[in-house]
């Protein structure tokens, strides 16, 4: 029978919850890095042994660590992230010009194809890419060498590159989302990139065809059809059949577009997942209820998800890199709140269970189906 | 021999029980020790200091012999007290609230 392995980044440390197909009973393994803040963790599609994890704290910086045995045992590689050249500016909050600086790393992204490639995405916003495992880290420059990129501001989080989504049926192209620049894509692996923000609309942004400058929290795809994507805004549910060359607007019923994660359907290209939270100033859920929210029309019609979730005095937030989808039949849905509770649906999303509930807050879910 | 005592996060990464022993070529200084230091751990590079820059990381502090020497130049020298091993290098992650 498969077995599910999720891996979940915490402020506090990462955890490793595992079961087998039933997702009924869990083992929870963990703390690992106690302490440490751990923004994202994810295995390799091609070797689920293989793991990376991004560790960092204000104290003592970041540290990649790597793992061959599917998290039993893990080791340090590398955490030099360079900017490559003269890193330039990008504009602070106040619009003063401020030098590029790492920060963390948000994302980490391991190849379709080869376990000892991986991508990260940093704050401040770049790309780099390691091909031995990570113990060496390149920036691939020509994001940051976009004419835009000075014009970049950070969102509230920092300027922070988030999602890194790889395209199966395309391999020379990526999509990226950095808060708050937007989305781009690259055709020839990173060498050069456009952004692809074409119908979104900010309404901090006085001009409606801004380029740049929009607060992309996700993007997702499916991997039978990678060229419609669906985003999470900072306000507004968005889809784009084109690849990212146009957006138009799917928050149809929603209480509220205002979310942070969004995720798509193992086997259903067309059902989308988002937690929508009250608004950009109060950063949790709605009326003390969590509620998933489900389309299985693409986007516009939702319904609330509910069964097994608290309907009362229930404050938490579920941020962006926290939802994730297995492979199984029923499709697995997890996510993870900021409260320290990690959920399951084995049923798609018709029913949930708590597979943790006292972790610390949670800033990354992943889901590996293992055979 | 150069001692260092090194904060718990730090002993964890490089998989350490207790202070460090160093051997350091020449005269002993902040650089000299954390140079010797980072070439016995590598996996400590970058933790104390920037990659780049070099330059302490600002929520990390130096003590020794009861003394604050996180602000003396990288080069100067450290306490004869530190040098002959008598004393150790405190390496402190600075005491900061939050989350």
């Amino acid at each position: 029978m498969s077995g599910i392995r999720v891996l979940v980044g915490t402020r506090k440390g990462a955890f490793l919850l595992t079961s087998d197909g039933k997702r009924a009973r869990w083992d929870v393994s963990g703390p690992h890095f106690g302490g440490w803040e751990i923004y994202h963790l994810k295995g390799s599609p091609v070797d689920p042994n293989r793991l990376y994890a991004s560790q960092s704290t204000s104290w003592f910086g970041q540290m990649i660590q790597r793992s061959n045995d599917g998290g039993k045992t893990w080791e340090t590689v590398g955490n030099k992230f360079v900017y490559d050249g003269v890193p330039g500016t990008h504009l602070w909050y106040d619009g003063t010009p401020r030098p590029w600086e790492f920060t963390r790393v948000w994302h980490l992204e391991p190849s379709l194809t080869d376990p000892d490639t991986v991508y990260a995405g940093i704050q401040d916003a770049a790309l780099f890419r390691s091909i031995d495992g990570g113990q060496a880290w390149q920036e691939l420059p020509g994001l940051r060498g976009h004419s835009s990129a000075p014009s970049w501001q950070p969102g509230a989080g920092g300027l922070c590159l988030h999602t890194i989504l790889l395209d199966p049926s395309h391999p020379e192209r990526i999509f990226i989302a950095i808060s708050a620049a937007g989305v781009f894509r690259t055709d020839d692996v990173g060498k050069t990139w456009r952004p692809m923000n074409r119908g979104l609309r900010s309404e901090q942004i006085p001009d409606p065809n801004a380029e740049v400058g929009h607060c992309v929290h996700r993007i997702a795809m499916h991997r039978s059809r990678p060229s419609v994507l669906f985003m999470q805004k900072h306000w507004d549910v968005m889809r784009s059949d084109d690849a990212g060359e146009s957006w138009r607007e799917i928050s149809g019923n929603l209480p509220t577009d205002f979310g942070f994660p969004i995720d798509v359907h193992a086997h259903e290209p067309d059902t989308i997942y988002v937690v929508p939270i009250k608004s950009d100033s109060e950063h949790y859920l709605p009326d003390g209820k969590l509620r998933v929210y489900r389309s299985r029309t693409g986007g516009h019609e939702w319904e609330a998800l509910t069964k097994g979730l608290p309907q009362r005095d229930c404050y938490v937030n579920v941020l962006r890199d926290a939802m994730a989808v297995d492979s199984l039949d029923p499709c697995g849905v997890y996510f993870g709140t900021t409260g320290g509770q990690v959920y399951v649906s084995a049923d798609a999303g018709d029913s949930w269970a708590a597979i943790v509930r006292d972790l610390p807050s949670v800033v990354s879910v992943e889901v590996q189906t293992l055979p | 021999m150069i001692r260092v005592v090194l904060p718990a996060h730090l002993r964890t990464l490089a998989h350490l029980d207790g202070e460090v022993k160093l051997d350091v070529e020449g005269r002993a200084t902040q650089r000299s020790v954390l140079d010797a230091l980072e070439a016995c751990y590598p996996a400590l590079r970058g933790t104390i200091r920037d990659h780049v820059t070099q330059q302490r990381r600002p929520f990390v502090r130096f003590f020794a012999c009861e003394r604050d020497l996180s602000h003396e130049p990288p080069d100067a020298p450290l306490p004869d007290a530190v040098a002959t091993g008598a004393e150790p290098l405190l390496v402190v992650g600075a005491m900061a609230g939050g989350a």
